[in-house]
């Protein structure tokens, strides 16, 4: 059974069905596809399916693939919790869905719930509670799918890829982006992107600086900003969108007792996405919010054959060994491995920074105090930009395990950054 | 049947005009609705309980701590029980968890027994001193330092939107005329035995008799008819909410001990299933200054970190803030005035919710003693409110409704798994909503913790269908010109 029919859920789907294993897929919302039925933009399927599709085309590319493959796809289905299965083996879901309440066993279930934006909420923007404050995925879903009127002048707080995003979809709106805000002192998406905002629509990055105070009784009428030396500026809009600052939707993995990162706080899992839970796996944002489509669906893919192998009875280690991080690096997954088995299937590990990293810095992988790998990072990276990291290291941890060398066990592999 | 929303208003003499719809407003125009009476309950805003009633801690008191003898102790007490027994009859949220006041020093531990003869003062008494072991194996996850607690176990949390909506759908159930949009300005001479002449800003209305229930700004209102004994003074309080993942690290109301300065700052499950931290305590002079403040949040934060340092962890899901109605005055500011045939109800200020129904009977009363001719109290229709608390099933979770009712299966709001039949009713209903806001009161449709990153387009797509949205497209457009 596969939660979540984003690209991940999909991707895996099809795969599992083409290997003659009986999938059913579910998703709460009334279309298959996830987060790209929204992303109107093109900048789909060139990494992975090798041409430019919009979001929405990507979304029914999957979709059609599962199908085709013979998984089960159904929609307007949503998993509400875990239920007491059947003693021993098949786990158990509950869902609710407009058929009435079903109780859906199987032998495994998948998590691929996807990720969502934090809200002003969340980030604990103070000020009045008007009306014209969203998310990229409210704005984007208000615009594309229904079509409605969002407001004239906005500004947009972040400035990552999704911001840029947002950006967009406010000019498609017919919406003045009046200004762009990020704490950072640099925006974190592609300079080309970035250029072709400021230069050529003339959208204003503001630069260290934050929203301090939102305005206006009823409706919006401005942000007050903060900028890092104290300066305090009012800018005059009727419409805010808060983009990125992630944050798993966990809520199934939690509910289920399976153990989260703390840091990214999606569920820890190892190289063949297993969670503590036996038979429960995770893929896509839900473990790494937000990477582009193109690595949840890869995911998707290279989940299957080790939930095949789950299925055929494979054993599972007792204990894992950890993978953690150092500052300022904020979190990596997968974030433990198999001691006997410490392959990686997906091709290595996404980490995130929580401060620019210069070019020419190392990432130094240690276990023990032994250096495992190092892997030098010639353009550096920024907070809230994938951070990638080569898993041929994990075959001297099998090397060294399995040879026994001093301490079976061990400790957990360290990552870190040296400049 | 009616509930107006805009247009002037019917040309009739009331016997009864309530100004504000809160939940003491609502309160009262529901026990005028027994009677013989042709009620109106007006209110300037559009949508009932959109004042101070919507922005609370949303706890039934006990009224332990009151002072003891005043009327609030006295409305309290008999409220609590009103509302309580109501609450279950209609189907309005309500779990007797019970609180624990923690002492966080030897000086608090100590003054536990005078809490406990104060709560005895007030016909409570069923307070019971805790233990720190015990009061650490029932709360595991308290911060370190708590060295006892004194028990209240009749202290329950409630929902105070359905409270407000299930008073004000009853009274115009009832044959009570509500009249939204429509704020009273001004208000007539009265001649011997003729009715009086309000001013609204939807043109004037006719009553015999006058109810000022118009929260923070009762004061205000009594100036209109010269009386100037109280002033309200909005003291503002300021609410995290968190996810409701964080349930689990809480199960009873945990109070602090009470200081010169209020009631400090408590952690509280909700009945839907949330935690809160709040509130602050700020004397302002903007009636209207609800929102927050990164002082405010920072000083909840910390005070957080030091009752439950887990909750910290936990994801925020709204923050909000609500205007007590204070008046310097130890004591509800209930006043009649026979030979104006007005009463006012002003000073409602931390206990309205739990007392409302109690003031309302206190105020028909009054006004029975004034030389109002009420004849004798009828049943009233009886309502059954939408059940939006997680200790009953939801409707996501019957069976029975979903099948009777494919609507109730389809859930569109995924954080608070609201379906798209319970929104329909709610738009369909006798008080419908005239925001996203209203609808969230009555569904928590946009309420959770993604606040509309996966729903907030299509519920909103749903309102404007309505109609009801005030942030329509077409006033947009409007607006744009
Ligand atoms: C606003 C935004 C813009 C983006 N723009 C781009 C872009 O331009 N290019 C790009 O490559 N990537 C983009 N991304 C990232 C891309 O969309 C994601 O990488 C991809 O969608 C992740 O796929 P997923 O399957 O992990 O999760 P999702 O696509 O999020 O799918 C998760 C699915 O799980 C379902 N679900 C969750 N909980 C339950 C439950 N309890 N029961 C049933 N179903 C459930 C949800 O309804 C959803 O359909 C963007 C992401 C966002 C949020
Ligand atoms: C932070 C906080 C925490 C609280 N916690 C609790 C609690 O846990 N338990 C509890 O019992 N109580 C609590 N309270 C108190 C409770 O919320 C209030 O006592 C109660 O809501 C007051 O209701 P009301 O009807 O008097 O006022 P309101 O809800 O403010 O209603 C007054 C209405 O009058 C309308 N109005 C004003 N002027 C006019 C006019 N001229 N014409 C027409 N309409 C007018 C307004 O629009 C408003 O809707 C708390 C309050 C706050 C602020």
């Amino acid at each position: 059974m596969v939660v979540g029919a984003g690209p991940a859920g999909l991707a895996l789907s099809s795969r599992l069905a083409a290997s003659g294993i009986s999938v059913e897929t579910v998703d709460r919302e009334d279309q298959p596809g996830g987060v790209p039925r929204h992303c109107f933009h093109s900048g789909f399927g060139l990494r992975d399916l090798r041409r430019r599709m919009t979001g929405p085309a990507y979304a029914r590319h999957w979709a059609d693939a599962a199908v085709r493959a013979g998984a089960v796809l159904r929609t307007g289905v949503t998993v509400t919790g875990w239920s007491e299965g059947p003693p021993a083996d098949p786990l158990a879901v509950d869902v609710t869905s407009p058929a009435g309440l079903e109780r859906i066993t199987a032998r495994a279930v998948v998590l691929a719930t996807g990720a969502r934006e934090r809200p002003r909420s969340a980030r604990l923007v103070p000020g009045t509670r008007p009306a014209g404050v969203f998310t990229t995925g409210e704005l984007q879903q208000a615009v594309h799918l229904h079509h409605r009127p969002v407001g004239r002048r906005a500004v947009v707080v972040g400035a990552e890829q999704v911001s840029y995003a947002a950006v967009r979809t406010l000019r498609d709106a017919g919406v003045e982006v009046v200004a762009m805000v990020t704490e950072l002192p640099y925006h974190q998406a592609s300079p080309a992107t970035a250029l072709d905002a400021r230069l050529r629509h003339g959208v204003p990055l503001l630069v260290d600086a934050r929203v301090s105070e939102l305005l206006g009784r009823g409706r919006l009428t401005g942000v007050a900003l903060r900028h890092r030396d104290g300066r305090g500026t009012t800018v005059a809009c009727d419409t805010v969108v808060f983009t990125g600052d992630w944050i798993p939707d966990h809520e199934l993995a939690r509910r289920g007792g399976i153990t989260l990162d703390r840091a990214s706080r999606g569920p820890s899992v190892d190289g063949s996405f297993r969670t503590d839970r036996a038979g429960v796996f995770a893929v896509g944002n839900l473990l790494h919010a937000v990477e582009p489509a193109s690595t949840a669906a890869r995911e998707g893919l290279l989940a299957a054959e080790p939930v095949l192998r789950h299925l055929a009875g494979g054993t599972r280690p007792l204990a894992w060994i950890p993978v953690q991080v150092e500052e300022p690096l904020l979190w990596v997954a997968p974030n433990r491995l198999d001691p006997a088995d410490p392959r990686v299937e997906a091709g290595g590990f996404v980490l995130r920074t929580e401060g620019r990293l210069g070019p020419w810095s190392s990432l130094v992988v240690r276990r023990d105090g032994r250096v495992l790998h190092r892997q030098r990072m010639v353009r550096g990276a920024v907070p809230g930009r994938t951070v990638r990291l080569s898993a041929a290291w994990t075959a001297k941890v099998r090397a060294e395990v399995t040879a026994a060398v001093r301490d079976p066990d061990g400790g957990p592999v360290r990552i870190s950054v040296e400049r | 049947m009616t509930v107006t929303v805009s247009g002037p208003l019917p040309d009739e003499v009331y016997d009864v005009v309530v100004v504000g719809a809160g939940v003491v407003g609502a309160a009262i125009a529901r026990e005028l609705a027994r009677y013989r009476l042709r009620t109106a309950l007006v209110e300037a805003s559009g949508d009932v309980g959109d004042g101070t009633s919507k922005a609370n801690t949303a706890i039934l008191h006990t009224g332990f701590d009151a002072v003891p003898g005043s009327l609030e102790a006295r409305l309290v007490r008999e409220g609590r029980d009103r509302l309580a027994s109501y609450a279950e009859e209609c189907g309005i949220p309500v779990e007797p968890i019970g609180a624990l006041l923690v002492a966080w020093d030897e000086e608090q531990l100590a003054a536990l027994p005078a809490l406990a003869r104060k709560a005895a003062r007030n016909g409570y008494r069923r307070t019971r001193t805790v233990a720190a072991d015990e009061l650490r194996s029932r709360e595991p996850h308290l911060g370190s330092g708590a060295s006892g607690a004194l028990e209240v176990p009749g202290e329950s949390i409630i929902c105070p939107w359905t409270t407000t909506l299930a008073y004000a759908t009853q009274a115009v159930r009832s044959g009570v005329d509500l009249h939204l949009n429509c704020r009273v300005t001004g208000v007539g001479e009265s001649a011997a035995r003729s009715p009086r002449l309000l001013t609204t800003g939807r043109g004037p209305l006719r009553t015999k008799w006058l109810v000022n229930a118009a929260g923070l700004y009762a004061d205000e209102f009594d100036r209109l008819l010269g009386h100037t004994d109280f002033s309200v003074t909005p003291r503002r309080g300021q609410l995290i909410v968190f996810d409701k993942l964080a349930r689990q690290l809480v199960s009873h109301i945990l109070l602090p001990v009470p200081t010169a300065l209020g009631k400090g700052v408590l952690v509280s499950p909700t009945v839907y299933g949330n935690v809160m931290l709040g509130p602050t305590a700020e004397d302002l002079d903007d009636k209207e200054a609800t929102g927050s403040t990164a002082e405010g949040l920072a000083f909840l934060r910390e005070r957080g970190r030091r009752i439950m340092p887990e909750l910290l962890d936990e994801e925020v899901t709204a923050v909000y803030a609500g205007l007590r109605a204070a008046t310097g005055q130890d004591d509800y500011a209930i006043r009649s005035h026979p030979e104006q045939g007005y009463v006012t109800v002003g000073g409602i200020r931390s206990t309205g919710l739990t007392a409302s129904m109690a003031i309302a009977a206190h105020v028909v009363e009054l006004l029975t003693e004034a030389g109002a001719k009420v004849g004798t109290a009828r049943d009233l229709v009886p309502v059954t409110m939408p059940n939006l608390g997680e200790a009953s099933p939801r409707p996501y979770q019957r069976a029975d409704l979903i099948a009777a009712d494919p609507a109730y299966g389809a859930l569109v709001c995924h954080c608070e798994r609201v379906s798209r039949g319970e929104i329909r009713d709610a738009l369909a209903a006798d008080i419908p909503p005239s925001s996203p806001e209203g609808l969230r009161r009555r569904t928590r449709a946009l309420g959770g913790r993604c606040q509309g990153f996966y729903c907030g387009a299509a519920v909103r797509a749903l309102l404007d269908a309505s109609g009801a949205d005030a942030w329509s497209s077409s006033s947009l457009r409007e607006a744009a010109r």
